[in-house]
């Protein structure tokens, strides 16, 4: 997806030929995966690990850059012709030598990526991907005790770091926390299991917020969700250990407010798996927009146009027809919601391109103006 | 002229919602068919590009000079012309169905980063920003207002009587012509208004940027088309000459000069071609202008029937019309100038079936006649006078 600066004399003469596209251009012609303008990877296979969430096993193109255990990438795919972006974190450890990654999918009930790649997806299709990012890993230096706490699909960069330190016969003392709804909805299930009992030093605690009665460990029974008690018995030396969460919401909430009340919040690292699309109101609803290159902020009473709120707030956006005709007018929607005002259409995903003469906030909105 | 008096206010924004209508229906339906279309093109395109690039290298070989069996003029020039076209047909599809489609945004819905109006640039001496301007926010917006349309006779050119005739008019044949052969510079040089510098109104510092920026685009053009190509071309001769002991300077130069010839003429097909459809669209006898007052006020449903009566259709089979960027649509182009192109034939038969129950004319003919009406037209203006033939249904 990002293009690759600094291109070495060689490319510039080639682009030079194939202006005004690049050499990478024509390259793409023969194997999406030699391309340098973006970054694609190939799907090499699909795995189900539970009856809603797939294993996709990826071969990134020439221009990938290894990944550090915990760190995620974006991937673009194109559904019904249009193209969404979401970020999955890499579950696959860097020290697999066989160039490939994988990431982990859980299909979330209406979610248009998620099932789309749980679904949908087949080896040999070429996906568009962006390079690891992210600082949830694991320090390299320092020998750390990790604590982890991981629910559901946040399960994969944890994956990943254990995989590693294993493979790098490194694994130190390690308490796990995994919530799941029932046994057979833990994703790596099989593979967590098979560490604890060849790893002593790696001590995993299932917890099954559904069905408390098929709970392997005495100490979960009885109890659902994230409490201070719970993490007291499984783990009585938390305040010494350095913790790596990764889950919905209302988990993390509750970590970070316990760690915070310890004063110990620095210990704390998470990763948020935030949705990526505003939610879109039903009805016509008022907001506020900001628009983030001038620092200015309105409030949208959700009709007015995005052109005419800018301007009456002293902003002097590009523009040219004023009726959605020229593109003239064109902006990046940063987050948030807008309406089509000629035809109802929520346009809801972040980073792509509205027309603000013809679209309303819809709720609350960013724009890059 | 204007907006035909025989619709009411109530009948126009009938029409205008009925019209709304078909363009939501295929704005909805927009998916995985269209996309497919768009990536088709554009792999075609490239492989052709490339394609004609090498065939014409190839062509080398055939070089009488190279003294190999089967070399001789004949021969190599027909094999120079064959990757010539070949180029000059990418170049017509690069600038026509996609780059001039892409910068309408047509494929913006895709959200495709590789796709995108805003960072598109084409294979054309014009700026592509530049180009998005002057032709779809003003062209767009004014389509054959007197005064507000720069494209109505791109400022040098009288092509509807109700531009006043001034001497200068008389060289417009051959004006028409020169414009033809280097349309792109044409089109380069447009949004700078040079007739508004000559005539004092507009004061050259003002276009420094712009100038600055055709400079910087034009000049890669040229670099690649006549010199970094033909220079691979005399390169790829050399080990060949020296081991037929023929003089590698001779047939480097040759290869040089017939390369940069083959992409000239490449260049020119695409100029030619671009010329002959897009002055299809707007210049052919019945086409409606407008004057500023018409578009007084313009509701959205007046802006409808105004592109529709100052528009003209070509008529053609499947190929023209993608080798025209589905500009043979004009009408359903300027209608609808954020859809697909792919979808422009079938949304225009619903068009013409909603102009005919309006009354309303619908300028469609054989490329012979458009084009032959607009020649005529050019010429005839040149002098003063002319009757304005605007077509009714
Ligand atoms: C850093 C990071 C790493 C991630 N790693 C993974 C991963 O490894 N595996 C994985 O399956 N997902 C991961 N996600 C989540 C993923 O990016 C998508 O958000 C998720 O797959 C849903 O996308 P969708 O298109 O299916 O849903 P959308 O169409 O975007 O949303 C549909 C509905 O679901 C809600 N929704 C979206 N995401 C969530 C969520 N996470 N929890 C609750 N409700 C939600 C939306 O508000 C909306 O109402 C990660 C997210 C981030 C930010
Ligand atoms: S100003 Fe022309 S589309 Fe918005």
């Amino acid at each position: 997806m990002q293009p690759v600066d600094n291109p070495s004399w060689l490319t510039r003469l080639g682009d030079a030929f194939a202006w005004p596209l690049r050499t990478s251009h024509y390259l793409e012609l023969v194997n999406p995966l030699w391309t340098t303008h973006a970054l694609q990877a190939r799907v090499e296979k699909v795995w189900d690990e539970t009856a809603d969430a797939r294993t996709i096993t990826l071969r990134p193109g020439r221009n990938w850059r290894s990944h550090r255990p915990g760190q995620h990438l974006r991937i673009g795919v194109p559904i019904g012709g249009m193209h969404y972006t979401r970020t999955y974190s890499i579950s696959s450890a860097p020290e697999a030598s066989d160039e490939l990654i994988t990431i982990t999918v859980k299909a979330i009930t209406g979610g248009r990526m998620s099932h789309h790649l749980v679904r949908n997806i087949k080896p040999g299709d070429h996906l568009p991907i962006g390079v690891p990012q992210g600082d949830f890993y694991l320090p390299d230096a320092n020998p750390v005790q990790p604590l982890f706490i991981s629910a559901g699909s946040g399960i994969t960069p944890i994956i990943s770091m254990l995989r590693s330190l294993v493979a790098q016969e490194r694994l130190p003392d390690v308490v796990h926390l995994h919530y799941a709804p029932h046994a057979y909805d833990v994703i790596f299930g099989n593979e967590l299991r098979a560490l604890a009992a060849r790893h002593p030093q790696y001590r995993l605690h299932l917890l099954y917020t559904r069905e408390p009665g098929a709970a392997p460990t005495a100490a979960a029974a009885g109890r659902r969700h994230f409490s201070a008690e719970q993490l007291g018995e499984v783990c009585p030396d938390w305040r010494d250990r350095d913790v790596f969460a990764c889950g919905p919401q209302g988990l993390l909430d509750a970590l970070e407010s316990h760690w915070d009340r310890a004063g110990l919040s620095r210990q704390l690292h998470s990763e948020r798996f935030r949705a990526q699309v505003a939610a879109t109101p039903a009805q016509v609803s008022s907001g506020t927009v900001r628009f983030a290159r001038s620092g200015v902020v309105a409030s949208s009473d959700g009709v007015v146009n995005l052109l005419r709120l800018a301007e009456d707030h002293g902003l002097n956006p590009a523009h040219g027809c004023r009726m959605g005709i020229c593109h003239g007018c064109d902006a990046v929607l940063k987050s948030g919601c807008v309406r089509d005002l000629r035809t109802n259409a929520m346009l809801n995903e972040a980073d792509q391109i509205v027309q603000i003469c013809v679209c309303a906030a819809a709720g609350d909105a960013e724009l890059e103006l | 002229m204007g907006i035909p008096s025989h619709l009411s206010a109530g009948d126009i924004e009938e029409f205008g919602r009925e019209m709304d209508a078909i363009r939501n229906e295929v704005m909805d339906s927009r998916g995985d068919r269209d996309r497919a279309y768009i990536l088709r093109v554009i792999r075609w395109q490239r492989s052709l590009a490339l394609g004609g690039r090498i065939v014409m290298f190839i062509s080398l070989l055939a070089l009488p000079l190279s003294g190999l069996p089967y070399a001789g003029w004949p021969q190599f020039l027909v094999v120079l012309a064959l990757g010539s076209i070949m180029l000059g047909i990418a170049k017509i599809i690069e600038n026509m169905e996609i780059g001039h489609n892409v910068m309408h945004a047509q494929w913006d819905w895709m959200r495709d980063p590789n796709i995108q109006s805003n960072t598109w640039e084409w294979d054309n001496v014009c700026p592509s920003d530049q180009w998005k301007h002057s032709h779809n926010v003003v062209h767009h917006t004014w389509t054959n207002v007197i005064g507000k349309d720069p494209d109505i006779g791109y400022g040098v050119l009288r092509v509807t009587p109700v531009q006043h005739w001034r001497p200068k008019f008389l060289a417009q044949p051959l004006i028409n012509f020169f414009l033809n052969i280097l349309f792109q510079w044409g089109v380069a040089i447009h949004d700078l208004e040079v007739d508004k510098i000559l005539e004092g109104e507009k004061s050259l510092a003002s276009v420094r940027p712009m100038l600055r920026r055709i400079v910087w685009k034009a000049s890669r053009q040229l670099l690649k088309d006549y010199v970094l190509w033909p220079a691979l071309g005399a390169l790829l001769t050399l080990p060949a000459a020296l081991v037929l002991q023929v003089n590698p300077a001779a047939v480097a130069l040759a290869a040089f000069l017939l390369v940069a010839g083959g992409n000239m003429f490449a260049n020119l097909m695409r100029n030619v071609w671009s010329n002959v459809i897009i002055f299809c669209g707007h210049f052919p006898s019945g086409v409606h202008h407008f004057s500023k007052q018409d578009v007084e006020g313009e509701t959205r449903a007046r802006w409808y029937i105004r592109q529709l009566l100052g528009s003209a259709n070509i008529g053609g089979g499947k190929l023209f019309h993608v080798l025209s960027g589905n500009l043979s649509h004009q009408i359903e182009h300027h209608l609808f100038p954020d859809m697909p192109s792919n979808r422009y034939p079938e949304v225009a038969p619903r068009v013409r079936a909603l102009a005919a129950r309006y009354r309303l004319p619908y300028n469609t003919a054989s490329l012979t006649r458009q084009f032959g009406s607009t020649t005529w037209t050019i010429w005839r203006l040149a002098f003063p006078g002319g009757r304005i033939k605007a077509a009714t249904a």
